[in-house]
């Protein structure tokens, strides 16, 4: 998984009918120190996040294992709000 | 798989049922010297691993088989803690 910072919405009216009444977000990859890096995605939201927000984000095949979204063309899920990310110092 | 060192750990409340009670830890993948490879992810832990210690994990999907048969979304997961590993190539 991924750390990021959701930046945005998308909306998008003609979609695939499995991803109907599901959130799209924005987001911009962050390392844990939150420097961004790498490029912006687009991630379903299943656990009510909002723009601003530290999340994590799970990829791939693995994304479809997100609450609700069997079965749906996915590839990124936001899969939690993150609280606090502490890192060993020197790291 | 991979190797990593464990540099942190992530505190996160709100998320989706199937990963409470799952330990989320911040890895750094490491190349044959333990010199920085790539970048850091998060990855759940299958093994009871801590920071500062060398691990091996695995990404995709395999990464939810350990806690089968709850369905964890996760793509990275650690598999194993490294006691130690000798690579003839830096030895000789």
């Amino acid at each position: 998984m991924i750390l990021a910072r959701i930046v945005g919405t998308v909306v998008a009216t003609r979609k695939d009918p499995r991803l109907v009444s599901n959130k799209l977000l924005v987001a911009r990859p962050m390392d844990p120190h939150g420097k961004s890096e790498g490029n912006y995605l687009v991630a379903v939201d299943t656990v009510d996040a909002g723009v601003g927000e530290t999340v994590l984000i799970v990829s791939g095949s693995s994304a479809r294992m997100a609450a609700g979204m069997k079965d749906c063309p996915v590839d990124a899920a936001v899969v939690g709000i993150v609280d606090t990310v502490e890192v060993a110092a020197g790291d | 798989m991979q190797l990593a060192k464990v540099i942190g750990d992530v505190v996160v409340t709100r998320k989706d049922d199937a990963l409470t009670g799952i330990k989320l830890l911040v890895l750094q993948p490491i190349g044959a010297d333990g010199s920085n490879v790539g970048r850091t992810l998060v990855a759940v832990d299958a093994v009871g691993s801590g920071v500062g210690e060398t691990v091996f994990f695995v990404r995709g999907k395999e990464a939810s088989f350990p806690f089968y048969p709850t369905e964890v979304p996760a793509d990275a997961g650690i598999v194993g803690i490294v006691d130690h590993y000798d690579i003839d190539e830096l030895t000789n």
